[in-house]
């Protein structure tokens, strides 16, 4: 079902202590596309687009075999840099996460972080990031307020328009509206389509239906275990795999 | 069943109870005030006399005839800069370290448990070990920074655990935010962590400088308690090597071996109005850097 890969998952076990958390992932993430993942919680996915950009590296007792592959290259191999990594493989995450400073800091903090310093060039970054995540128009006249000051759903896009402020290849979204209400929620789910253009985009739900809507691919995780990965169409009128169709019928979950 | 009683009002055990309970609870909360505003006032009335521009200027002198608490002044704001300006760096950087490098474990809770029983020992104590230690073994003998470096040692572990306990309130989702865009450790903590917990490390520094303004015990063995005022500005730094009472000690030793209670409250009543303006300081310092606010 595709021809090039962005990210190549190969054989990845992943242990918690003495959790085996995650067993034998194979997956090939498409690039410019939304790839869902699904599963009951505890399932592994979170877990697992974690291990997409390394932030499991701050969770202690954490061991990882395997590779992870980004274009070709693996992540876990020895000197690589995790700034570069997470500056192409950006994350937002299940809570609106804004700093508290200004809705122009918080956008301007990731170019800062790699050596972007003119006044001029920051300017331009953070309207053309805030606009890629729609919600320039909403703060245009308030970029020196405080981010915290805004709804959730502003939040979560003022986070959205951080991680593309440093111009990543790749946008992990880790069960991004589920803190939201349903109308910042189908703001967040059209704004999806837009990104897809420009970036691969992972996105972690629980919500069957919003995979259905915004996925291209999704993937379905059982207890550690990649159980089925199609296309998202497919894999819901076709599931192959028993545990797939008992899931997405709503028989467990 | 029907409730035949009517609606009028009734004493009944439960009422009068709290109506008891009450007047004891509003007692209790005037006699805190009335003791509070009845200490002020006796000072001030004692004491406000005898503050005046001479007072604050000049230094105690038979020859001259002059009162005046301007040398303790000096001491005491010598004093507060030698120390808060190594406490602070070595406390704020003791937080970080605790929080957020070290590994939560047996030697983090020893730690812990270190400074929290370091911040409940007398000050005396602290200060017969300054004496013994700084002034006799180390041969710096009563002088500023001898004092300086005891007090040190006695408010270190307030800015560290109200570093710490800021940290501790500060969001994972920030740190993860911040590492999540390729922010290395340092610059996290120096561009999210810091600015987040500036409340809680201005109250420790001013909890501190709170502390050096009332310690006496501590002082008088270590830090002397010469009254003289630098004569050159250059004496500053020399003063800092030789023997200096702040205003506290001045306060102590004008009450017992002086005799002299005019000045005793008069230096209370400039104590006391310091403490006052450095609590309407913290008030005002911590709510203008606190991040969460709309601005």
């Amino acid at each position: 079902m595709m021809e090039t890969a962005k990210i190549k998952v190969k054989k990845l076990n992943l242990y918690y202590g003495d959790n085996h958390a995650l067993k034998d992932i194979d997956i090939k993430i498409r690039p410019k596309a939304v790839t869902a993942f699904i599963g009951p919680s505890g399932c592994g996915k979170s877990t697992f687009l974690k291990t997409l950009n390394r932030m499991n590296d701050l969770v202690e007792n954490v061991k990882i075999e395997g590779e992870v592959l980004l274009d070709e290259k693996d992540i876990y191999a020895p000197g690589v840099d995790t700034t570069i990594l997470r500056k192409k493989v950006g994350m937002v995450f299940q809570q609106p996460n804004p700093f508290p400073m200004s809705i122009y800091d918080n956008i301007a903090y990731g170019p800062r972080i790699h050596g972007i310093k003119d006044k001029r060039k920051l300017d331009e970054i953070v309207e053309e990031s805030l606009r890629g995540a729609a919600i320039f128009d909403e703060v245009k006249d308030r970029l020196k307020k405080n981010a915290l000051g805004l709804s959730g759903g502003q939040q979560q896009r003022i986070c959205i328009a951080r991680a593309l402020a440093v111009c990543p290849e790749v946008l992990l979204m880790d069960e991004p509206t589920s803190a939201l209400d349903p109308i910042s929620t189908s703001k967040i789910e059209d704004l999806m389509e837009d990104l897809k253009k420009k970036y691969t985009v992972v996105i972690v739900t629980h919500n069957m239906q919003q995979a259905v809507r915004v996925a291209d691919d999704t993937a379905f995780f059982l207890l550690g275990e990649l159980i089925e990965f199609r296309e998202t169409k497919l894999l819901f009128s076709y599931p192959q795999d028993k545990r797939t169709e008992d899931y997405i019928t709503g028989r467990f979950g | 069943m029907n409730d035949n009683r009517d609606l009028s009002f009734q004493w009944n055990r439960r009422k009068i109870n709290d109506v008891i309970l009450y007047a004891l609870i509003y007692i209790c909360a005037s006699l805190s005030v009335v003791i509070l505003v009845g200490i002020i006032a006796y000072v001030f009335i004692r004491g406000v006399g005898s503050v005046n521009i001479g007072f604050l200027t000049s230094v105690t002198s038979v020859l001259k005839g002059t009162v005046g608490i301007a040398g303790n002044i000096v001491n005491t704001v010598l004093i507060i800069f030698l120390t808060m300006i190594l406490a602070t760096p070595i406390g704020v950087g003791a937080a970080i370290y605790l929080n957020e490098y070290a590994k939560p474990g047996k030697l983090v809770s020893l730690i812990e448990f270190a400074t929290e029983t370091l911040s409940g020992i007398p000050s005396i104590i602290f200060g017969l070990f300054g004496m013994m230690f700084f002034g006799q073994t180390l041969g710096m003998g009563y002088s500023l920074i001898t004092g300086s470096l005891t007090l040190i040692l006695m408010v270190l572990p307030l800015i560290t655990r109200n570093t710490q306990e800021a940290l501790k309130t500060v969001p994972d989702g920030y740190r993860q935010g911040a590492v999540g865009l390729g922010a290395g450790k340092w610059h996290t903590i120096r561009t999210i962590l810091l600015p987040c917990s500036m409340p809680g490390i201005i109250t420790g520094v001013i909890l501190a400088i709170g502390r050096i303004v009332g310690e006496s015990a501590a002082l008088l063995f270590t830090a002397g308690s010469a009254k003289a005022l630098p004569k050159t500005l250059t004496g500053i730094f020399s003063k800092i090597f030789e023997s200096g009472g702040t205003m506290t000690v001045q306060l102590y030793l004008s009450a017992t071996s002086e005799g002299d209670f005019d000045t005793a409250f008069a230096i209370a009543v400039v104590l006391l109005i310091l403490v006052f303006l450095i609590n309407i300081g913290t008030k005002k310092l911590t709510k203008k850097y606190d991040v969460t606010r709309e601005k």
